[in-house]
């Protein structure tokens, strides 16, 4: 109920010299009308594949979605042709990508692009869409709106590009925005402005939010659940207080304890041994044992079903999963 | 003659870098670092943060004397840096080593992790080539590596280790001091915990003294023990740290710290949001350079520069609101 996206078991495997690399390898969350998504993960562990899956822009050769089912607005996206999943993105589903300099492009004036945006999604006319265009970017609050659409991406800073890419994105209402790392390129107190900006548009046009970070802070600034990824998994998925106050999973634990926070002294960082497995020869199990603390019989032979473990709480871990009867 | 304490002085040190333009008469110049003074103690960590152009990767630079200064002065164990060519720098260098950002791009493909870490040993003549190995071998226990990695070329190493033959490297020469440019910013959140354990591990072992450069705010305070805020080319405070994240005095360091997203989701910040972005170090505000996204900006702060001075409690300011 309610559920404005529901992606269920999906794989994406990519394929290189010869080697099958399971990106992501059975992944299910659920995100609520009006909500706001967290996927939490280092680097390689599958959080941008379920962007680009969703919006089906994983390149292929070398990429392929080869199972699950992402349901979107009642229709499964993965059974849909390419034109109709095209006129979907973009104005149903929109995306906010890192790096604003590589995702606008650098030969088109910041208005040219915005107006070809709106006119091939909302049908309107050039001199209307170059209005809304206007209307879009004061409302992220751009300085000089007028004079920033005769300018070129190169003219603006870091913080302006992005804001010029969200009002893009806005343009046409979509219910799902996506946002893959949006502030991670700018400095904290533009990163600051960016996270305010992204949650009053959020109330404002009533979207929902996935939003695809490996900082914890920004999650706890804008996210209402999270999921945490490892090796192409979901470990845990929670609601953001109850992740923050109370992590179940050994790796959750140790991402948590390895961040240095500005409001508590530690002298040491808890640190996780070892390193992030190679996903085309991901280990047997539980895809964190090797490197987990607590591991123990099932751990390395079955790979532990995300189980709740209190309302809402879900946990892949033995740990936790009594009714596996291994505890 | 008294005994020096500080380990590196720095005195209105500036740097600025000229732009060509072949069509203009007059020169215009990036004021990348626009008069700072401070120093640093014998074993101490300073940590220098600051947002993207503010010159904290330049002040690194020029103290290692990989850079010329503009104008200023640098004493290193009470030594002028400045005047000395590159035959008088040359055994000093021993003494200050570096650890860059990227760990991918600052370790050279085609050598050896034992040419990599040997190399500055023997361009110093420390080792000579027989014990070099062995030499390497102690260094790459010290951060954790092993001796079978000695052959092994910087590919086939994960970023976190990496990262570690650059600290091994730096630590070649026995340094005193240590320039850590953004040295964990490259890295994921449970390697750069493991790398920066390893450099306080190292700081007690070897005694050594860091200059750690950061704009990661959590980073900063984790490692640090006194902190310098850098803002365009200047320097707007520097304390303790406890003293500057209990009460932080100048209202860029305000921002800056209340900038930097709480982990606990029911305190979420919101105070005070900086407007705006920083302005071009080529054509600096006058007066005050914070006064354009300033909150408390009195007419003064357009006008008058304010002085980087030391207050009673021993934290030094440069901000008009304080004087």
């Amino acid at each position: 109920m309610g559920a404005l996206l529901s992606i269920k078991n999906l794989k994406t495997h990519f394929y290189s010299a010869g080697k099958t690399i399971r990106a992501l390898d059975g992944v299910s969350f659920d995100i609520e009308e009006g909500g706001s998504f967290g996927l939490v993960g280092e680097t390689g562990c599958g959080k941008s594949v379920t962007a680009l899956s969703i919006l089906r822009l994983i390149p292929f050769p070398p990429g392929k979605i080869v199972g699950g089912e992402i349901h979107f607005r009642g229709r499964n996206l993965l059974d849909l042709p390419e034109e109709a999943v095209r006129s979907i993105r973009g104005k149903e589903i929109s995306m906010i990508f890192q790096e604003p300099m590589t995702s606008l492009n650098p030969v088109f004036r910041i208005g040219d692009q915005m107006t070809e945006v709106i006119m091939l999604h909302q049908g309107l006319g050039k001199s209307q869409a170059f209005e809304k265009a206007i209307e879009m970017l004061e409302l992220v609050h751009m300085p000089e709106a007028r004079k920033v659409m005769k300018q070129f991406p190169h003219q603006l800073s870091g913080g302006m590009r992005q804001r010029a890419m969200i009002a893009m994105e806005l343009s046409c209402h979509p219910f799902l925005l996506i946002a893959d790392e949006p502030t991670t390129a700018l400095d904290v107190t533009i990163q600051a402005q960016i996270l305010r900006l992204i949650k009053e548009m959020k109330r404002e046009f009533h979207s929902s939010i996935l939003l695809i970070t490996h900082d914890l802070g920004v999650i706890a600034e804008i996210c209402d659940r999270v999921a945490v990824m490892y090796a192409g998994s979901i470990v845990e998925q929670a609601g953001v207080e109850e992740i923050f106050e109370d992590p179940k999973h050994p790796y959750t634990k140790g991402l948590w304890g390895a961040i240095p926070r500005i409001d508590e002294e530690r002298e040491i960082l808890a640190v996780i041994p070892g390193t992030v497995p190679d996903l085309s020869h991901p280990p047997t199990g539980c895809k964190f044992n090797p490197r987990c603390s607590h591991r123990f019989d099932p751990c390395d032979r079955i790979p532990p079903p995300l189980s709740q473990v209190s309302p809402g709480h879900f946990v892949a871990c033995f740990l936790y999963g009594e009714e596996n009867g291994c505890k | 003659m008294a005994v020096n304490k500080h380990l590196v002085e720095v005195k209105g040190l500036k740097k600025y870098f000229p732009i060509l333009r072949r069509w203009r008469k007059e020169k215009t110049y990036v004021r990348a670092v626009d008069g700072v003074d401070f120093s640093i103690d014998q074993g101490e960590t300073l940590g220098l943060v600051g947002e993207s152009g503010c010159g904290k990767t330049t002040v690194g630079r020029l103290i290692l004397k990989l850079i010329e200064p503009t104008e200023g002065e640098i004493l290193f164990e009470g030594k002028k840096l400045a005047h000395l060519d590159k035959k008088e720098i040359h055994p000093m260098r021993r003494a200050f080593q570096i650890i860059f950002q990227d760990p991918f791009a600052s370790l050279n493909p085609r050598m050896t992790v034992s040419e990599i870490v040997g190399r500055p040993m023997e361009i110093h003549g420390l080792v000579d080539r027989s014990q070099r190995d062995e030499r390497v071998c102690q260094l790459l226990e010290s951060v954790g590596l092993q001796r079978e990695h000695l052959s092994r070329y910087p590919h086939e190493f994960s970023g976190g280790q990496r990262q570690r033959i650059g600290v091994a490297r730096a630590l070649a020469t026995q340094p005193k001091l240590i320039v850590a440019d953004e040295p964990t910013s490259a890295l994921d959140v449970s390697v750069q915990a493991q790398i920066l354990n390893l450099m306080k591990q190292l700081q007690r072992e070897f005694g050594l003294t860091y200059l750690f450069i950061s704009h990661n705010i959590g980073v900063i305070q984790h490692i640090s023990d006194r902190i310098a805020v850098m803002y365009l080319g200047k320097m707007v405070e520097m304390a303790d740290k406890k003293a500057l994240f209990q009460s932080p005095a100048h209202p860029y360091t305000q921002a800056l710290l209340s900038a930097v997203p709480s982990l606990n989701p029911r305190k979420r910040r919101g105070e005070v949001i900086l407007e705006g972005d920083v302005p071009s170090p080529i054509h600096p505000p006058s007066g005050c350079r914070f006064h354009t996204r300033c909150r408390y900006a009195l007419p003064k702060c357009f006008e008058e520069e304010p002085l980087f001075h030391q207050l009673e409690d021993g934290r030094w300011l440069a901000c008009h609101l304080h004087s």
